[in-house]
């Protein structure tokens, strides 16, 4: 009898574990279980390092990502868009993904509800997308006018005051790069950050975030929001929840339900392993 | 309106997706091959005024800039590779693209990755506080270790082979991390597109 229950649960249809996880999130989502998070140092060490910049600077915030990473990403998004605009930054914008100038506009008008007397051309801008990749960042240590001669709305960035001034990444305290693959944090760290050595803090998809830890550790990048987790220590820390915020239950559940699934599949199958050694004995 | 078909379309085509999940059906080869044929035409209307038009078609015609014409030339010959008599035309062009990146890459790779990379493992091994001491330690260990393990000009054996055990175990416990972080994407991208079902369409959440 406990050897056919095993048997099942080594080969139990993989829509079973699909169904349950589906329910442990939807289920989460409608009645929220507020599991506390703690706020780790990579994304405290990110929103330090934006207060810590004197008000009225400007920071380069390049949003290279898509819909694909939107539940990741887009939180992050807004998140830094809303610390830079309170601590009184100019926000420059850009993105090297094509399909991230329509999410960042969205993401920005978004903010703005919060800060109705910030203006456009004046405290922020968008200066839109640019294809090229590396050679873009490598065009913008050069000149930044050059490589973006006019925002999205078509205005010579010469007639635009926040970019007064803005020549290279020396005029610019700051980089942020949300990021959502390639090109993203990799790029600019080995582009921009290693060259120009401009302050670089990255948002990235949890599965980029390992990948990214090395240039934490080695001072590389000044802080590192990684994922949706990421995305929810950095709104908590804002004390602005979000959409990432209240994903976090979902996700702490949906974790556990993957981990019992794993659990059970490990005692099936080594149990198993042991009943038919016994029985070749 | 719009706004609200659009909704509607997003849920039918999330549901679509999600059909596939108990089999391969037409709903979800329709949305697949949609999605496909969205995104070419997206980034193919992106290119043509992104980069076509403002950095090639606009200053050669309206400019005069005649210089223009040698990399006109050269993506013009990108497409003989879809010609067998004249594909070889197309390595001149992959040459310049893979020359000027490759030149680019060298150097981002050279300061960013590797000098930087080997001056952060240059940590003392004793700080003065244990906790400090001991991420060291393991921070050098595993360095080491993940380094050996990929030395192949010398059998594993003996001290090398204990260093490479050392490696691997220090490198299945960084995938297992990279697995969990994988997974835990994964679980936010269902998170966010459930949240798109009940929120944004459904409105069973406020």
């Amino acid at each position: 009898m406990i050897k056919k229950i095993l048997e099942k649960l080594e080969s139990l249809d993989r829509r079973i574990i699909f169904i349950f996880v589906f329910l442990s999130i939807a289920i989460t989502l409608l009645f929220p279980v507020n599991i506390e998070f703690s706020v780790t140092p990579p994304v405290k060490s990110f929103y330090d390092a934006i207060e810590s910049l004197p008000p009225g600077s400007k920071v380069l915030v390049s949003c290279d990502y898509d819909p694909g990473s939107m539940p990741e990403l887009y939180p992050m998004n807004v998140a830094a868009f809303y610390q830079l605009l309170r601590k009184n930054l100019k926000v420059i914008t850009i993105q090297l993904w094509a399909t991230g100038t329509p999410l960042v506009e969205r993401a920005m008008s978004e903010v703005l509800k919060d800060f109705p007397d910030k203006k456009y051309g004046v405290d922020w801008v968008n200066l839109g997308f640019k294809e090229g990749r590396e050679v873009v960042m490598v065009s913008m240590g050069t000149s930044i006018p050059k490589t973006f001669p006019t925002d999205t709305r078509q205005t010579k960035v010469e007639d635009l005051p926040i970019m007064q001034g803005v020549k290279t990444f020396d005029d610019i305290v700051m980089l942020v790069n949300i990021s959502g693959g390639l090109p993203g944090t990799k790029e600019w760290v080995l582009q921009v950050q290693s060259r120009y050595r401009v302050k670089l803090g990255s948002g990235c998809t949890a599965v980029s975030a390992p990948e990214f830890y090395p240039y934490l550790q080695s001072g590389q990048l000044v802080g590192l929001l990684g994922g949706m987790k990421g995305a929810a220590e950095y709104e908590k820390l804002l004390k602005r929840p979000g959409t990432a915020e209240r994903g976090m239950d979902a996700q702490s559940v949906s974790h556990v339900v993957v981990f019992l699934f794993i659990l059970i599949g490990n005692i099936a199958f080594f149990s198993l392993k042991k009943a038919k050694k016994r029985l070749k004995v | 309106m719009w706004e609200t078909i659009g909704i509607w379309l997003g849920a039918g085509l999330t549901l679509c997706i999600f059909s596939f999940l108990y089999k391969d059906n037409p709903f979800y080869k329709f949305a697949e091959h949609l999605y496909v044929g969205i995104s070419a035409g997206y980034w193919a209307a992106m290119e043509w005024h992104n980069v076509f038009l403002p950095n090639l078609w606009k200053p050669l015609t309206e400019q005069g800039k005649l210089l223009l014409l040698v990399p006109f030339a050269f993506g013009i010959l990108l497409f003989s590779r879809f010609t067998k008599k004249f594909s070889w035309l197309s390595r001149w062009s992959m040459a310049l693209i893979i020359g000027i990146y490759a030149g680019i890459a060298i150097i981002g790779y050279g300061s960013g990755d590797l000098i930087l990379q080997i001056r952060a493992n240059l940590l003392p091994l004793w700080t003065g506080n244990w906790f400090t001491s001991f991420n060291n330690i393991l921070l050098v260990v595993g360095v080491m270790g993940g380094l050996i393990y990929f030395f192949f000009s010398k059998e594993h054996k003996g001290a090398l082979g204990a260093g490479a055990k050392i490696g691997t175990w220090f490198l299945m416990i960084s995938f297992g991390a990279s697995f969990g972080y994988t997974v835990m994407s994964r679980m936010s991208l269902l998170i966010g597109r459930v949240y798109f079902l009940m929120v944004t369409w459904l409105h069973i959440l406020g």
